[in-house]
């Protein structure tokens, strides 16, 4: 198994496991989902939970940010990177 | 006079914006468009605590002041008076969601520091409560500068509270703002960061938690029983617009029919009572009849909105509509287009993506309208036996379940074509909140029902009612010749034109009186049924004939291969003509209108003539 101190894209993260978002590139985003994205609460930071996939086991996911639940899809989901949760 | 002062009701999606307008308000609203843009203007007028009159404007929800999609623009425009047919606002009515605190708190901060007097509306306090959460309004309002008044829109708690503080504030005069206002120009990071600094000050939390919420998504959202759900909840959906509405459709029915036998026996034969029997109250009564229907479907739809189900579902389709090039975003439209294509419409302008929206704009119509449900009606109570099929399915149900699904999966397939040549782009994201789940509040749904209902019936009265009229005047005259061997409606100036335009649908099943009935059809969907009821009560002349209702006398008239043509007709035929409208105001330009129009019409001729050619070849 991989490093469980590593980040990891949010894409990727496992269901029900929760972390702090480490980094954002934005870079790999369009200029309209960057800001979507911000206006969500998505930031470095930002407590951040995995809690369900779409249907077929894909896309879109559903996370948990701060005390929202935001829908996205993996390919958005991808630029976040999730850390280990720093304090409980 | 001077009109009373505008004060701007503002905040985040899903913050209870529409609770607490329809608490401040009550009934005394007013829904209506600004120009040139389709976003719908809401306003009501409500009395302060000393009776000082305000006009309360509900603008539509955004997480922020940067004006990209039209719903966003509209918010911004109006704040710095920018927006044409609009006041400028003397106050702002900021709605925050407690339960939600830091991220509404950041658009908050913004709007308060657009420096117009402001009141803040510290929202669903007592769901915060039961989510373990305690807000300290006092810190807040320091924090913010404005006076923060905890509310419950949905139980109308802190409302007096707040029509206090807001007569304090809309005292002065309207204060414009440039569109150099540094408020317009902050960072969003910098601006979420100082919100979640104010938010964790002025919370106590104690096992945050929101159980509700979780469970009913690991059902909803569930990889396999969450479509389930939703295609059950469909199911039901159309099943009970058929099985709930039967006693008050007829009980409407026996109403029309005890009106005509008495306008009969009240007036002598002649001009006027066959234009009020046959003319107004066969063509508007066969209408009518639907609004028990039509209403079923508004209920649905609202309830699946209120409870917050709606954006699940979004969630659920967001995959199959990749595929075909859309969004889950442009589910919700779409599903509001089952009830009307125009709500639907104006409902695209939350999708910011322009190639997305305009192709959800041009597959509306595909979504079978409230309208067409009174045509379906009538020819599946025609030809479509009344049996079970199966446990609580009944047949008829089932034959109009498939139609629905026929223009959903004609809609995809169009979709599909269009974002790979006309519409071509970027795949659109998805992104979306996931609002908490809450129980529909009913005096909301009751309201919203009663609005539909209006706009309805006053359509029956105007344009149902004069095109109606109009279609019987070319119906009935020039009165034949007595010699005249033919029936007495092709000497008439209707079925003269139908006799002319019959020869191009006569290849896809289509008779003389089906041709007559869909030219009306184009003012709106449901003439259709009222034109048939007209042409038909003509035709049947003796007053025995007359007491027969339109599907007897349809049984007699038409092939089923012919009510099954005309029935897929129905499916892609264009649209009304108010959504042409709306689509050509939407789209800037005849262009895309008239591009969806031939679309339209190509699909519908080629449908029909498909199902009634296969309806022959199989011997039905």
């Amino acid at each position: 198994m991989s490093d469980p101190t590593r980040p990891v894209p949010l894409d990727k993260l496992p269901l029900r496991r929760d972390g702090d978002i480490v980094a954002i590139e934005w870079d790999r985003l369009d200029e309209r989902d960057a800001r979507r994205l911000r206006e969500l609460g998505v930031d470095e930071g930002v407590r951040v939970e995995k809690l369900h996939k779409g249907p077929f086991g894909i896309d879109p996911i559903a996370c948990r940010i701060g005390r929202m639940t935001i829908a996205l899809r993996t390919a958005q989901a991808a630029a976040i990177l999730v850390g280990p949760v720093k304090t409980r | 006079m001077t009109p009373s002062p505008l004060v701007a009701l503002v905040g985040n999606p899903n913050a209870g914006k529409s609770a607490l307008f329809n608490a401040l308000t009550g009934a005394r609203q007013k829904v209506g468009n600004y120009p040139g843009v389709t976003v719908e203007r809401k306003s009501g007028r409500m009395s302060l605590a000393d009776g000082r009159p305000v006009e309360l404007l509900d603008l539509p929800g955004t997480y922020s002041l940067t004006p990209s999609s039209p719903d966003e623009a509209v918010t911004h425009d109006v704040l710095l008076g920018k927006q044409e047919g609009e006041r400028l606002p003397s106050a702002l009515l900021i709605v925050i969601d407690a339960t939600n605190l830091d991220n509404h708190l950041r658009f908050a901060l913004q709007l308060v520091a657009l420096g117009l007097p402001s009141v803040v509306a510290l929202n669903m306090i007592d769901m915060a409560a039961r989510d373990g959460l305690t807000i300290d309004a006092e810190k807040l309002s320091a924090e913010l500068g404005v006076p923060v008044i905890p509310t419950v829109a949905v139980r109308r708690k802190g409302i007096d509270e707040l029509k206090a503080a807001l007569g304090m504030m809309a005292a002065g005069g309207a204060v414009r703002i440039g569109s150099d206002h540094p408020a317009l120009h902050e960072d969003i990071a910098t601006l979420q960061r100082r919100a979640r600094g104010i938010a964790v000050a002025a919370t106590t939390e104690e096992n945050f938690r929101r159980r509700w919420t979780h469970r009913a998504d690991a059902v909803a959202l569930h990889p396999i029983v969450g479509p389930i759900l939703l295609a059950a909840i469909l199911f039901v959906m159309f099943q009970a617009v058929f099985a709930w509405s039967a006693v008050p459709a007829d009980f409407i029915d026996a109403g029309i029919q005890q009106l005509q036998s008495a306008v009969r026996g009240l007036m002598p034969d002649g001009f006027f009572r066959s234009l009020i029997t046959e003319g107004l109250l066969a063509g508007v009564g066969a209408v009518v009849v639907f609004l028990p229907q039509i209403l079923i479907l508004f209920l649905f739809i609202l309830l699946l909105e209120a409870s917050g189900y709606m954006v699940r579902a979004a969630f659920i389709m967001d995959h199959l509509m990749a595929r075909v090039g859309l969004s889950g975003r442009a589910f919700i439209p779409l599903l509001s287009s089952f009830a009307c294509a125009i709500p639907g419409i104006m409902a695209t302008r939350t999708i910011d993506d322009p190639k997305d929206r305009l192709t959800t704009i041009l597959i509306a119509p595909l979504m079978t309208c409230s309208a067409r449900l009174p045509v379906y009606a009538v020819v599946i109570g025609a030809f479509i036996p009344a049996r079970d099929v199966g446990p609580g399915i009944g047949l008829q149900g089932l034959v109009l379940f498939c139609l629905y699904i026929a223009g959903v999966a004609g809609a995809m397939a169009v979709a599909f074509v269009l974002r790979r040549t006309v519409t071509q782009g970027p795949p659109p994201g998805f992104m979306m909140e996931m609002p908490k789940y809450q129980m529909p509040i009913l005096r909301d749904v009751v309201l919203g029902l009663w609005q539909r209902a209006l706009i309805f019936l006053k359509r029956a009265g105007t344009i149902i009612a004069f095109t109606t009229i109009i279609l019987w005047l070319l119906v009935s005259y020039p009165k034949p010749p007595a010699d005249y061997d033919q029936p007495a409606i092709d000497y008439s100036v209707a079925g003269r034109i139908a006799n002319a335009i019959e020869p191009a649908f006569r290849p896809i099943g289509f008779n003389r009186d089906m041709a007559l009935a869909l030219i009306p059809a184009m003012a709106a969907r449901e003439v259709a049924v009222s034109a048939l009821a007209t042409v038909y009560a003509i035709d049947a002349g003796d007053e025995v004939a007359q007491e027969q209702s339109l599907i007897d006398r349809l049984q007699g008239r038409w092939s089923l291969p012919t009510a099954l043509a005309f029935l897929a007709w129905f499916v892609f035929a264009p649209q009304c003509i108010s959504t042409i409208a709306v689509v050509r105001r939407e789209t800037n330009g005849w262009r895309w209108t008239g591009f969806m129009l031939a679309y339209l019409f190509a699909l519908a001729y080629l449908a029909a003539g498909a199902t009634y050619w296969a309806a022959v070849a199989l011997g039905l």
